[in-house]
């Protein structure tokens, strides 16, 4: 499923080579779990010293999974682009001591510190999450979430959607493809917006139909409502060293928090 | 569209997790093994058309199609959708992790609810009648999960007040071409495969 951003955009894992960090070969229940528990702890804090420390360790992670940190932080902050306008009216709509007066709307220090607060948290938490869980196998994440104890049915929900993504994806581009052909080119206008929607429609029509030829040929083959997950994970001394390492981070920063 | 972590008070965050949690959970209960491939296969397909980028004007904006998303798949668009966003937020970096749950309600929430309002009338009539129940559909969807989006934003403090405005406003334009197209794409399953939404897929 790596190639959905565009052919410069695969996940993080494969644009770089298969990186041969500290992260890779550590147990991917663990990274899963840290990740959430980091992901909490780092929502739950509010200072700025805390909040620059949890990004401090988001950043060493990302050193010693050896991913190339340009694209990694670019697409980080693609996410901010998405919030930037939030973040901007904050130190507006917050009342406080103010900074400066912009067309006559005081912008506030309080609602400044909180633009901040929130983009250090936002960063911190998703640059983690792509650094320990996005670096895995996207099937391997399912069979980790299994071993997790999520329900069955979500986990091959969960496959069968990693599985399709790339297939419909290129027949998404055939179609485009077919349509370019015919010398369709998208602007603002209803020919553009009808053509979409045929586009679309006749996507999940399709997905539909691919999806009966599935059950199908899964039937015929003894599918009884059960998909054997075979991939098994064993805890090693390195997993344990990895989870008391972040566990005594994450108390770090709670300390931080409160000091 | 997505809420990113740090943002949200913890009541917020929470309830939303526990909401998300129990539509999954009906959603799945609505899934047996004949209507696992499907939802699999649609959910991939919603991914999918989430990169889709209509012009408008000198910009461009994403497909969402939470509507159709919705009438098609019912309770399941809650796991479905559920499952897109996990991996947009593990493999892409959008979105947050602890803002999950609340992510997922808010856009498969409107989904399940324009199924339910409007299920029936795009079934029934001509087509041309269909497709226009599935364009009030459509908008109906984005603009309840812009609504939800600024309602959580507004519960989480005064100060998020003009940003949940501005995401209400900025996404009009975003209502009227997701109507357009959910419209059209309801025209073209009405005359290409009439019986889509007459027994529905998972429902």
């Amino acid at each position: 499923m790596a190639h959905i951003l565009g052919q410069q955009d695969k996940t993080l894992a494969e644009a770089g080579g298969r990186p041969e960090g500290l992260i890779s070969p550590l147990d991917p229940r663990m990274r899963i779990v840290m990740a959430v528990v980091f992901a909490v702890v780092t929502v739950a804090l509010s200072s700025l010293t805390a909040l620059c420390a949890a990004l401090a360790v988001s950043l060493s992670l990302l050193t010693l999974s050896r991913l190339p940190w340009r694209k990694t932080l670019k697409r980080m902050a693609m996410m901010d682009g998405f919030i930037l306008f939030m973040l901007v009216l904050l130190p507006f709509s917050m009342p406080g001591d103010p900074i400066f007066t912009l067309w006559g709307f005081p912008a506030s220090w309080q609602g400044f510190w909180k633009a901040v607060e929130i983009a250090l948290t936002a960063n911190a938490v998703i640059l983690s999450l792509m650094v320990l869980v996005g670096t895995m196998e996207p099937v391997t994440l399912g069979h980790a979430l299994h071993r997790l104890h999520c329900p069955e049915k979500l986990v091959y929900l969960l496959m069968f959607t990693i599985r399709y993504i790339e297939v419909l994806r290129e027949e998404y581009l055939r179609l485009r493809a077919a349509m370019k052909v015919r010398g369709f080119r998208p602007t603002t206008n209803w020919h553009t917006y009808r053509s979409f929607g045929y586009l679309v429609g006749m996507m999940l029509v399709r997905a539909i139909e691919r999806s009966e030829r599935i059950l199908g040929a899964m039937k015929c083959r003894g599918f009884t409502g059960r998909m054997l997950l075979l991939q098994d994970f064993a805890l090693t001394r390195r997993d344990i060293a990895f989870v008391a390492g972040l566990g005594v981070l994450c108390t770090g920063l709670i300390i931080l928090e409160f000091a | 569209m997505h809420i990113v972590d740090g943002a949200l008070s913890n009541p917020v965050v929470i309830g939303g997790a526990v909401a998300a949690a129990s539509g999954i959970a009906l959603g799945l209960r609505s899934l047996d093994i004949d209507r696992l491939p499907t939802a699999g296969v649609l959910s991939a397909s919603f991914f999918v058309a989430s990169l889709i980028h209509v012009p408008i004007g000198p910009s461009s904006i994403h497909l969402i199609l939470n509507g159709m998303a919705g009438l098609l798949l019912g309770w399941a668009a809650f796991p479905a959708l559920f499952v897109g966003l996990l991996l947009q937020a593990v493999f892409f970096g959008f979105g947050g992790l602890t803002v999950l749950g609340i992510n997922t309600v808010n856009i498969a929430l409107p989904a399940v609810v324009a199924s339910v309002l409007f299920g029936r009338l795009i079934a029934r009539g001509t087509p041309l009648q269909g497709a226009i129940w599935g364009g009030v559909g459509g908008a109906f969807a984005i603009a309840a999960t812009t609504g939800m989006v600024a309602v959580s934003l507004a519960l989480s403090g005064d100060e998020f007040l003009p940003a949940a405005k501005l995401v209400f406003f900025t996404h009009i334009p975003v209502m009227a071409i997701e109507a357009v197209l959910t419209g059209f794409a309801v025209l073209l399953a009405r005359k290409v495969k009439p019986e889509l939404f007459v027994k529905g897929v998972t429902t």
